[in-house]
C-alpha cells in the first residue's frame, strides 16, 4: 500500500494539489491588466512576464510552449488569458493550447475590450465565477505516484551540498520508488558532474543526452566568459557562494546533484515539454532560480522542493516552494522564510536518513494543503520562463 | 555520510576518504588544533590561517597544480603549493570547467 495525499482530480486525469485561478499574459504588455484581475480576486494568482512579443524562433517557442503549459498544470482550476491584440503570441493560441485539459478558459483581448478598465472588469468579473466554482471542489485520496516534485536550489553554501541537498534526494528516492515523479535540473551547476550523473541512466541513449546536455550548457557558458570584454562578470558562481565557501563550480555541482538522490535517470526533458513516463528525469534549464522553478511548472510539478544555504524568500505564484536549509544560523535568521530546519543534522540531533524522511512526510502534508512561508506570505518572483540567444 | 560525532568539538569533516581537504564545521581559527577524522582515521591538524565556517582546509600538503579532492572527486587544482592546515579558496585554487574561474 502506497502513501497518499489529498488532491484535486482535474478533467484530463491529472492531480492538482492547489486550486486556484490562473491569470496569465499573452504578452508583457497585458501584465498590468493581468495583476488587477488577480487583485480582485484573491486566491487567483498571476503571471508577469517580460516577453510574448519581438521574439522570433526557438525564443518565441520556448516562450509559447512555456505559457501553455503553466495553464496546463493541474494546481490551476481555471485559466484567465489576457492579452493585448496585436502580440506575436497570440492569445488565442495560449488558449487553444490550455484547452486539452478542459480546466474552466476564459480569454479578454484588451483591444477588443475596448480599453485596459474594460478589460479588468470583463476579466475580474470571469475570474470572480471560476473561483466559486473551484471552491466547490472537494480534495479526494490519491496515491504518492501522482506527484511530480521539481528539485531547485538557490543561494547554495557548503551546508547545501553537506547537508540539505543529500536528505532531499532521501525524500525524492522515497517518492520515485513508489512510482511518483521528480525533475533535477540546473544544468550549470551539474558541470563536472555529468559522467556519474550518465551512469545513473536508465540506457545508453539518456546516458548520452545527459552528457550532451551539460556539454552544450558548458560550450554556451564558455563563450559567453571568453567573448566578455568584462572580465568582472565572467564568475559562473555567486559572490554568496564563494562567501559560503564554495570555490569551483564543480565543488557546487557535485553538492547539487545530491538532490536527485540515487535513483535512475529515465530520461532528459526539454524547457517547456512534459515527462512521457514516471521516474526521475533531468530537465534541460540553465541554473537561474526562476528559469528552473518555472521550467519545473511547465513540466508538470505540484511542488517545488528549494534547499537554500545562504536562505531565500522567493516563492512561485500557486506553486508551494519548500524551502529547506542545511545551516542553522541561516534557519535561526530567516525563521520566516525557511520551512525545514535541515541544519538540525548538522547539529548532530537527527541523521541524513531522518531528516529526508522529514523532508518526504512534509511534501505530503504540503501535497494535501498545507501552506509553506512564501506561500503564506505571498512570494512569487519564481515566474521567470528562459531565453534562447 | 555524515559524521554527526565529530559537530561538537572544534572539528572539520573529511567527505571522502579520497578527499584531500576538510570542511570547517564552525569558524576555526589560527593556531588552533582542529580534529578530522574519516573511516576509522583520526587527526589533530595545526591551522595556519583562520577558517571560516564552511570552508576548506588542506589535510595534506599540495603540490603546485595538484588536484583538490572533495566528495572523492577533482573540484579544481592548485596554482601554488598549499601546506597541510591552510586555508583551500578561490585564492590558492582554480577551475576551468564552465569557463567561469
Amino acid at each position: 500500500m502506497s502513501d497518499t495525499f489529498m488532491g484535486y482530480l482535474r478533467k484530463d486525469d491529472k492531480i492538482g494539489i492547489r486550486n486556484h485561478i490562473a491569470i496569465i499574459p499573452s504578452v508583457f504588455c497585458s501584465a498590468k491588466v493581468a495583476e488587477r484581475i488577480a487583485y480582485q480576486v484573491p486566491g487567483s494568482v498571476y503571471f508577469r512576464h517580460p516577453v510574448g512579443c519581438s521574439q522570433v524562433g526557438e525564443d518565441l517557442e520556448v516562450t509559447a510552449k512555456t505559457l501553455i503549459a503553466i495553464g496546463n498544470n493541474p494546481n490551476f482550476a481555471g485559466v484567465v488569458v489576457v492579452g493585448l491584440g496585436c502580440e506575436r503570441f497570440s492569445p488565442y493560441e495560449l488558449a487553444n493550447g490550455i484547452a486539452p485539459s478542459k480546466k474552466m478558459l476564459e480569454t479578454v483581448v484588451i483591444q477588443e475590450e475596448g480599453d485596459s478598465l474594460a478589460a479588468i472588469q470583463k476579466g475580474s468579473r470571469i475570474a470572480r465565477e471560476m473561483q466559486q466554482m473551484a471552491s466547490r471542489q472537494v480534495r479526494v485520496e490519491f496515491p504518492v505516484s501522482e506527484l511530480m516534485i521539481g528539485l531547485n536550489c538557490g543561494g547554495s553554501d557548503m551546508t547545501s551540498g553537506l547537508i540539505a541537498n543529500p536528505a532531499l534526494g532521501h525524500a525524492s528516492d522515497k517518492l520515485v520508488n513508489q512510482g511518483g515523479s521528480s525533475i533535477l535540473s540546473e544544468i550549470t551547476e551539474l558541470i563536472g558532474t555529468e559522467k556519474i550523473l550518465a551512469r545513473r541512466a536508465v540506457n545508453e541513449e539518456v546516458a548520452s543526452e545527459i552528457m550532451d546536455t551539460v556539454r552544450r550548457t558548458e560550450d554556451k557558458l564558455f563563450k559567453q566568459t571568453q567573448q566578455s570584454s568584462n572580465k568582472a562578470r565572467t564568475h559562473l558562481i555567486s559572490t554568496g557562494n564563494y562567501d559560503g565557501g564554495l570555490s569551483s563550480v564543480v565543488e557546487k555541482s557535485l553538492g547539487s546533484m545530491k538532490k536527485s538522490g540515487k535513483a535512475q535517470f529515465s530520461g532528459v526533458i526539454q524547457y517547456g515539454h512534459q515527462p512521457k513516463s514516471k521516474g526521475l528525469f533531468l530537465l534541460d534549464s540553465p541554473g537561474h532560480d526562476g528559469e528552473v522553478s518555472t521550467g519545473l511548472v511547465a513540466a508538470g510539478a505540484q511542488i517545488i522542493l528549494f534547499p537554500t544555504g545562504r536562505g531565500t524568500p522567493t516563492g512561485f505564484p500557486g506553486v508551494p516552494v519548500i524551502k529547506i536549509t542545511g545551516n542553522p544560523k541561516t534557519y535561526e535568521r530567516m525563521k520566516e522564510n525557511i520551512d525545514i530546519n535541515a541544519g538540525e543534522v548538522l547539529l548532530g540531533n537527527r541523521t541524513l536518513e531522518q531528516m529526508g524522511e522529514e523532508i518526504y512526510q512534509e511534501i505530503l502534508e504540503v501535497a494535501s494543503g498545507k501552506q509553506m512561508k512564501a506561500e503564506i506570505l505571498g512570494h512569487d518572483e519564481q515566474f521567470c520562463i528562459t531565453r534562447l540567444p | 555520510m555524515v559524521d554527526v560525532a565529530a559537530y561538537t568539538q572544534k572539528s572539520a569533516l573529511i567527505i571522502d576518504p579520497a578527499d584531500n581537504v576538510a570542511v570547517a564545521l564552525q569558524d576555526l581559527k589560527k593556531g588552533e588544533q582542529c580534529h578530522v577524522s574519516s573511516n576509522g582515521r583520526e587527526e589533530w591538524i595545526l591551522l595556519l590561517e583562520d577558517i571560516p565556517f564552511g570552508h576548506k582546509l588542506a589535510i595534506e600538503p599540495i603540490g603546485q597544480n595538484e588536484s583538490v579532492l572533495k566528495y572523492g572527486e577533482e573540484i579544481g587544482k592548485t596554482n601554488t603549493p598549499v601546506k597541510k592546515g591552510e586555508w583551500i579558496h578561490v585564492h590558492n585554487m582554480f577551475c576551468e570547467r564552465g569557463g567561469g574561474k
